[in-house]
Order: C-alpha cells, then sequence, then structure tokens
C-alpha cells in the first residue's frame, strides 16, 4: 500500500518528465545554441566558428559579435531574400485560399457519406512524398518539358513559355504541395458552421452571394487564419521547392541558409539567417497557436 | 444554387490540379525511352535498372530503419505528451510542455535541421557523444518532430474517450499504471497505430532535417533522390518517384482506414447511448 502510495507522484513526475526533458534537450536547447552561434564570427576550424567565451587569466572573456547582424542589413542580397520569401509566401498562400476555399466549401456541403472520401482525396497527395511532388512538375514546367512541347506540337506557342527557375515555378510549387493543408482546417470549420444562419438568411430574403459575404465568410475566418499559417509559414522557410524549381533570381532564405551552412560553410552567418527568420514568424506563429488553442478548448 | 455549382466545380479542378502531375509522371516511368519527354513505348526497364542501383537499395534500407526507430519513439513521446496534456492539471510545466511539443509542426524544417546538427556538435564537444553523426542523431531528431504529430492525433483521441471508465479503474484499486495500459491503452490503440504509421511517412520522407544531422554512413533515401534530381529529370528516378508515391500512399492510406473505422465505430457507439 504504501509503495502504491509513492509511486503516484513518480508516475506522474515520469509521464511529464520524460517528453519535457526529451524537448527541453533537443528542441529548446537547440534554440538558444543556434543563438549562441549567431554571435560567434567564423573560423577555419572544426567545428568553423570562435568561441564567445575565453577562459584566459582567470577571467572568463565574453566576446560578442554582433558583425554577422549588421551583415545581414547592409548586404542587398539577404535583405531581398527576405523580402522575396515573405512575397513568394504570402502570394501562394493567397492562392491556396483562392483554390482552397471553394474546394473546402464543396466538401462541407457534399452529403456526409460523400465528406470522408472527398477529404480523403484532398489530404492523400500531401501524404506522399514531398520530393516527389516538387519534382513531378520539374517534368511538365521545364523548357522541355510536357507542357512546353505539347503547346509547341500544336502550334499554339513558337517558343517555350519561361516558367522554370522564375518565381512563377515556385508559386505553382509551393500552391501544389501544402493546398492540402489550406483545405483540411476550412473544411473543419465551415462543416460545423450553424446551417439555421443561412436558411434565416436567406428566408429574410438575403441573397445568396450576399449572404456568403456577411455570413460564411466572417464565421470562417478561423479556419482561414489556421489555414493561412499552416501554408505561410512553412513557404517563407522553404527549401526544396526554390532549389528545384526557382532559378537564382528567386532567392529564398531558407536556400540561402542552405547555400550559407553547406556550400560556404558559414556557420554563424547561418544562425543568424536563422534567428532572423524566426522572429519574422514569431507572430504568425503565435495567431496559428492562439487558434489552436482556442479550438482545443472548443472541443474538449 | 449556382454558387454551389461554382465551389463543385472548384473542387474537381482543384482535385485534377493535386493528381495529374503525379499521374502523368507515373505513366512517363513506363517510358521505353531515355528522353523523357519524348514517348517510346512502354516498358518496365527503368525499374529492373533501379534494382541494380546499390546505393538506392542501401538508403531504402537506412530510411526504413530510421523511419522504424523514430516512429516507435516518437509514439511514446507523443503518447506521453498527449496524456499529459488531456489528463493533468493545469499548471506552468503543462502549458510549456504542450507548447514545446506542438512547436516543430509549424518550425521552417531548415531552422529544426540547424539548431540540432548544432546542439549534436556541441554535445560532441562536451560530453565527446555523439562522436559522428549517423543514424542516432537522425533517430533523435526524426523522433522529436513525429512526436508532435503523434501527439495531435493521440490528444484528440484521448479527449474523445469515456473517462469515467479508467476512474472506475482507479476507484477499484488499479494502479495509475496498471488503469493505463489496461484500460486506456486499449481504447486508443487505433490512435496509437496511425500515430505511427504517420509518423513512419514522414520519417521516410523527410530531407531537411536528416540533411543536416546525418553523417557519412547514414544516407536516405530522400538525400539520394534529391542530389540526382538537382541534376534533372531522368526515367530511372520516375520509375522511384512511382515506387515511393504507392508505398508512402499505402502507409497512409492504412493510418487514415485504422483512424476512420474506429472513429466510426465510437460514434456508433455515442448513437446507440
Amino acid at each position: 500500500m504504501k509503495l502504491s502510495a509513492l509511486k503516484r507522484p513518480n508516475g506522474r513526475i515520469f509521464t511529464i518528465g520524460v517528453p519535457y526533458l526529451w524537448l527541453l534537450l533537443f528542441f529548446a536547447l537547440p534554440f538558444l545554441i543556434v543563438l549562441k552561434i549567431s554571435f560567434s564570427s567564423m573560423a577555419i576550424a572544426i567545428p568553423p566558428y570562435e568561441a564567445i567565451f575565453h577562459y584566459r587569466d582567470e577571467v572568463i572573456e565574453f566576446a560578442l559579435n554582433i558583425g554577422n547582424y549588421i551583415l545581414l542589413m547592409d548586404d542587398s542580397l539577404y535583405v531581398s531574400a527576405y523580402l522575396n520569401s515573405v512575397k513568394v509566401a504570402f502570394i501562394s498562400t493567397l492562392w491556396c485560399l483562392i483554390l482552397g476555399y471553394p474546394m473546402a466549401y464543396a466538401i462541407a456541403k457534399a452529403p456526409a457519406r460523400k465528406q470522408t472520401i472527398l477529404l480523403l482525396l484532398v489530404m492523400l497527395p500531401s501524404w506522399t512524398s514531398f520530393l516527389i511532388r516538387v519534382y513531378a512538375w520539374m517534368g511538365l514546367i521545364s523548357d522541355t518539358g510536357l507542357i512546353n512541347t505539347t503547346l509547341m506540337s500544336l502550334g499554339i506557342i513558337d517558343d517555350p513559355l519561361r516558367i522554370m527557375n522564375t518565381n512563377t515555378a515556385v508559386y505553382i510549387g509551393i500552391v501544389y504541395a501544402y493546398l492540402p493543408f489550406m483545405v483540411l482546417p476550412l473544411y473543419a470549420n465551415l462543416v460545423k458552421l450553424d446551417r439555421s444562419l443561412l436558411e434565416a438568411a436567406s428566408d429574410l430574403g438575403s441573397r445568396t452571394l450576399h449572404s456568403f459575404w456577411t455570413i460564411t465568410l466572417p464565421l470562417s475566418k478561423g479556419g482561414i487564419i489556421a489555414g493561412s499559417m499552416l501554408v505561410f509559414i512553412p513557404a517563407v522557410g522553404e527549401f526544396v521547392i526554390p532549389e528545384l524549381l526557382g532559378g537564382p533570381n528567386s532567392l529564398m532564405i531558407g536556400k540561402v541558409l542552405w547555400q550559407e551552412f553547406f556550400n560556404n560553410r558559414d556557420w554563424p552567418v547561418a544562425s543568424a539567417l536563422a534567428i532572423v527568420m524566426l522572429l519574422l514568424l514569431i507572430i504568425p506563429i503565435a495567431l496559428f497557436h492562439r487558434y489552436q488553442s482556442r479550438t482545443m478548448e472548443a472541443n474538449s | 444554387m449556382r454558387k454551389l455549382g461554382f465551389s463543385t466545380i472548384m473542387l474537381w479542378v482543384g482535385l485534377l490540379f493535386l493528381y495529374l502531375p503525379m499521374l502523368i509522371l507515373v505513366i512517363y516511368s513506363f517510358n521505353a525511352s531515355k528522353l523523357v519527354t519524348v514517348w517510346g513505348g512502354w516498358s518496365g526497364k527503368w525499374y529492373a535498372e533501379l534494382l541494380k542501383d546499390e546505393q538506392i537499395i542501401d538508403a531504402v534500407f537506412t530510411s526504413l530503419a530510421i523511419a522504424f526507430y523514430s516512429s516507435c519513439m516518437a509514439v511514446i513521446l507523443g503518447t506521453m505528451a498527449a496524456f499529459v496534456m488531456t489528463r493533468f492539471r493545469h499548471s506552468w510545466a503543462k502549458m510549456t510542455l504542450s507548447n514545446m511539443i506542438t512547436a516543430p509542426l509549424v518550425m521552417p524544417e531548415v531552422i529544426t535541421g540547424l539548431s540540432l546538427l548544432l546542439l549534436f556538435v556541441h554535445m560532441a564537444d562536451l560530453i565527446g557523444w555523439p562522436t559522428e553523426r549517423g543514424m542516432t542523431t537522425v533517430w533523435i531528431a526524426h523522433s522529436t518532430f513525429c512526436a508532435a504529430y503523434v501527439a495531435v492525433v493521440v490528444s484528440s483521441r484521448l479527449r474523445e474517450v469515456d473517462r469515467s471508465v479508467e476512474e472506475a479503474a482507479l476507484d477499484l484499486g488499479a494502479t495509475p499504471l496498471q488503469s493505463f495500459f489496461l484500460v486506456t491503452v486499449p481504447m486508443i490503440t487505433p490512435a496509437l497505430i496511425s500515430g505511427w504509421l504517420l509518423a513512419f511517412s514522414l520519417s521516410l520522407d523527410d530531407l531537411v532535417i536528416a540533411s543536416f544531422t546525418s553523417g557519412p554512413g547514414s544516407t536516405t533515401l530522400p538525400m539520394v533522390v534529391f542530389s540526382s534530381v538537382r541534376l534533372g529529370v531522368s526515367p530511372k528516378i520516375n520509375a522511384l518517384a512511382t515506387l515511393i508515391i504507392l508505398a508512402v500512399s499505402l502507409v497512409a492510406l492504412i493510418a487514415w482506414y485504422v483512424a476512420h473505422r474506429s472513429q466510426k465505430r465510437s460514434m456508433a457507439r455515442i448513437n446507440e447511448e
């Protein structure tokens, strides 16, 4: 009896302690290290940076180097990469919303039996390989790709459409890859919508389109925010899509970070890029979190 | 009425947009011609060639092993976190845990990958481990981000199940451990299975985080695919892509089916009551 009484609080501590320690070590601590490295300077060494703390003559010297951040602000390459990332992510999110909203709306309006199948059809592509889905577009939109060769053999165009290696290709890739993540939260929101409100509106003489703008759209705000954040946040840091579909002119910050790290081996600048990207994303992440905890509370 | 027509058309346009590129890729993987845009008749030779490629076969086994161990760890971590999120009293520790566990869902992969790599480098410096990056470091990285997805799946199931059964078990003298394994686990098994499968397919598919955290001897399949895809489209990669699409969607379909069936059952049970 005594033993089990002792075990109880230990069990609680164990249950919360194991995932807590794991996440502290492998999720929270790494960010602090990134922050630390972003303030050190590059060195030809292994690992390729200089320590911030020096222990010399029994005093700890502390050398903070903000040079990496100054570089990020001075060099137009980084500034334009950030601006382009936000622009590309924003426009792609907008396209996802334009395409995804009617899709979610149609699924939510379909008979309950069909809804699960339609939802599965939308989600299934997002479960297959991300890399492969981006790759699939390479064969379609390149200068000698299927779209261009077909259009040229039909005589519709004389010169190949230049899609590959442009921002347009990146938009297509992001919308294609992230569309299911827009549809899912929108559907979850729209399906819960109180139909009686729309019926009341139409009984009172409101036209369908008008009641859509004044009732459906405002009530699905939560779904729009969640879906948009699920697309926007990963799109800002996207690496695979700009690397494979975008050209040298469609710079995005995820790609720049990758190049700084793997090609230039400049770990401090890569870390500083990551920190600035995080700062940029704090507001969208907070927005998403607030929505998510609210739906969790509503469900429980 | 007209608006309904519009959204239905958009739904089919959207589905066509989602499936057509992959369908074309699958068709072209059977193309006999070496030129990717010229159709030279049906052939399965690229599949035969795939099987001869040792680098690809090695990578497949590395990826499968990492995905297996990662999804197991992710289920353990994710379930514990989900249990804390749904069954524990509100506290500061619970709040920070639920924030930390779901954060990887929206974290750009390059940041997660970079931060974990820097951690491993620091750990090697301070405690001498890991001496070399490889399967273990990728396993840690994948377990961490997959646990987030498992936690979401399992916690939504934990919210649904009837808590009075657990309470009854505790009242009748079961220890919390007994009540969890004998009462709670059987009720959430479908969620555990679909969480495991989801984690498995996520780990199998990850390129960015694996690229940061892996070492010389642990090249995963997406890393091999990526390095050849960078050079352009090739029929052999089309064949590999077809197999990956098939395998991953099969795993995903099973995961969906398991979750869907259990949801249906519990709905039926609620309706009976």
